[in-house]
């Protein structure tokens, strides 16, 4: 216990100085695509556990995460110079970031609560349209608050997110869901994807998984959402159904159910249209052609189910003939 | 009362053009279990190429012409079933033995392709659509007034639908197309052609889309690339709501959008439109999962 929170402040130390590292040598357009590949893959990651791991198909990420950044950006601009008697300024505004985020991810867990409950009657393409349905409904819900500026945009908020926010953000989610599909639970979510009316019969209680599943997923996109809020314009046109659509594309084209696949996914989907820039005009058309080749061509993504594993890479080395797994007799 | 007849007229008359676009997404659905995200630009195209084929000849200046304005309609019809097939042909039918989640992304891929091929086509700046038809008012009695645009949604929509359940109820086509809805592999094993099938569904489905987008450049005539996004998600969630993969449903799910969202631009706010819709929707399903005119289908063990 002791040496993993050992880990966790080193790591977490290594992020700061990465970041102070970064600020000086990159410029910041690159910054800036690091942060957003961070937001990125904290969502895919999320998304994963809804739609790879447990085999439910959610369209309504967006919703989440518009939620967790509406919040957050509601707890720093109205209730943080409260705490701080003044607007909180230096560490203790940083240390306020903490507790936003958690909010913000709380907020939309609740909302994932509130859309994970159809799931008992729902299933397939219905239950994808309802979570489509309850995204569009929270974005246009925010858009009539004014408090939050409504069709404005909210304005005013403390930009707060570094790089070495997003990405202890990301690093936290990865090992949090990584943690947990190896748990107990975890199977138990991974054989409702296989065959949720087995899974049932096994005495899996298979709606309290699915809606657990909704609940950390929408946590984490809201948690996103919420670094989010803190580090650039914040209007309800980033929460559309789009945004979601491009997060499910990031998980598919990774590979369904693969941890590191999203993390590819993300990344390279964040990069791409970026490095397409070179044809300007033309980036998207060449964007949307490569998706469909990619979809005909390797259909379960590029991992598949499977994982990248430093740690088998390199016992490929030490032991070199590991024994093939999983060719036992069908 | 008259205020609400008054959205009635207009909800009717805009839900029609839901229920076209969603009877594509039904037809396609029910044969193929796919949720064609493309559908809603097939029906911007429809609007574009109808916009083109009007100035081509010369349709829609000073004195416009109920010949030239059908004419027009089936230019663009024709031209979007050729799209559908084309669509169908490269991109989904590789994908039609992969997981559904597969074949959907890849229908988002296509949705995405026809968009930034529209800006890059069209121009990102919205076109005028031109009057095909001469703007009048129509006084309806108690001080509803619609404008004889709107009649012509009505009507076009209402011919198109009765030509469509004819169609599928009286042909032998048709008659194909719900044995391959049904159960691809045994209406296979008859010795039905599916993927001529298929590929005739999908003409017909974009047909439709594309003649929703010409009765909407008549009322709406601003069309711009992006115009099919909304639209189309709305009709797919009409198409749910009335029960997918039913025909009836689609054209009752498209009018109860179209109603609703004019009830509540009339009577609580315009800002609440694009909300109302899947409010609805969620409250339908939450009491009848399978949509208004689904059957539920029992779950085989």
């Amino acid at each position: 216990m002791v040496r993993r929170l050992l880990i966790g402040a080193a790591v977490l130390g290594g992020l700061w100085l990465l970041d102070r590292g970064l600020t000086g040598v990159l410029n910041p357009y690159f910054y800036r695509i690091l942060v957003l590949c961070g937001l990125n893959v904290m969502l895919a990651l999320s998304l994963n556990l809804i739609n790879g791991v447990t085999g439910q198909f959610s369209i309504g990420h967006a919703g989440f995460m518009a939620v967790g950044a509406y919040t957050s950006a509601a707890f720093t601009v109205y209730a943080a110079p409260l705490i701080a008697g003044g607007a909180p300024q230096g560490l203790l505004a940083a240390a306020l970031f903490v507790p936003a985020i958690a909010i913000g991810g709380a907020a939309a867990a609740f909302a994932g609560f509130l859309v994970g409950l159809p799931s008992m009657r729902l299933r397939g393409d219905y239950l994808a349209i309802v979570t489509l349905g309850f995204g569009e409904i929270i974005r246009v819900a925010i858009l009539n608050i004014d408090a939050v500026g409504g069709a404005r945009g909210f304005a005013g908020i403390p930009q707060l997110t570094t790089f070495a926010w997003v990405g202890g953000g990301a690093l936290v989610t990865y090992v949090v869901i990584r943690n947990l599909l190896r748990s107990y639970h975890g199977r138990a979510l991974l054989a409702i994807r296989e065959d949720e009316i087995a899974a049932e019969a096994l005495g899996i209680p298979t709606t309290r998984y699915k809606v657990t599943a909704f609940v950390i997923s929408a946590f984490f996109a809201g948690a996103a959402g919420a670094l989010f809020s803190h580090y650039t314009y914040l209007h309800t046109n980033s929460f559309t159904f789009m945004k979601s659509i491009e997060v499910i594309v990031m998980v598919v084209l990774g590979g369904m159910g693969s941890l590191t696949g999203s993390v590819l996914g993300a990344t390279l989907l964040t990069a791409l249209p970026e490095a397409l820039r070179f044809a300007s005009a033309d980036r998207l058309i060449i964007y949307s052609a490569l998706l469909i080749i990619l979809m005909i061509a390797r259909p379960q993504g590029i991992l598949g189910q499977r994982e990248v594993s430093f740690s088998r890479m390199f016992g490929r080395f030490r032991n070199p003939a590991p024994e093939a797994r999983g060719s036992g007799p069908k | 009362m008259q205020e609400f007849f008054q959205q009635l007229a207009n909800g009717i008359a805009w839900g029609s053009i839901y229920a076209l676009i969603a009877l594509g997404y039904t037809m396609v659905y029910g044969i193929l279990r796919l949720i064609n995200f493309a559908h809603g630009d097939v029906y911007m195209v429809g609007a574009f190429t109808a916009y083109f084929a009007a100035r081509a000849i010369g349709a829609g200046g000073a004195s416009p012409s109920p010949f030239y304005a059908l004419l027009v309609l089936l230019a663009a019809m024709a031209a979007c079933a050729l799209l559908g097939v084309i669509i169908e042909f490269f991109a989904y039918r590789p994908v039609r033995r992969s997981s559904r989640l597969t074949a959907l992304i890849t229908a988002i891929g296509v949705s995405l392709l026809l968009e930034n091929l529209g800006i890059r086509i069209f121009g990102a700046d919205p076109k005028f659509f031109p009057q095909l038809v001469a703007p009048r008012r129509v006084d309806l009695g108690g001080g509803v007034v619609v404008t004889n645009h709107q009649i012509t949604v009505v009507v076009v929509s209402l011919v198109l639908m009765v030509a469509l359940t004819l169609f599928v109820t009286r042909t032998r086509t048709g008659k194909a197309m719900r044995a391959v809805a049904f159960h691809r592999d045994a209406a296979s094993l008859m010795g039905i052609p599916v993927n001529r099938i298929i590929t005739i569904t999908f003409a017909i489905g974009s047909a439709l889309a594309a003649a929703a987008g010409v009765l909407v450049g008549l009322t709406n005539p601003k069309i711009e690339p992006l115009m099919g996004i909304m639209p189309g998600v709305k009709a797919f969630v009409a198409a749910v709501l009335g029960g997918i993969g039913s025909i009836p449903g689609a054209v009752i799910g498209g009018l109860v959008m179209g109603v609703s969202e004019y009830m509540v631009v009339g009577y609580v706010s315009s800002t609440f439109r694009d909300a109302i819709a899947f409010i609805i929707l969620i409250l339908v399903l939450l009491i009848k999962p399978a949509g208004i005119l689904g059957r539920n289908v029992t779950e085989k063990v």
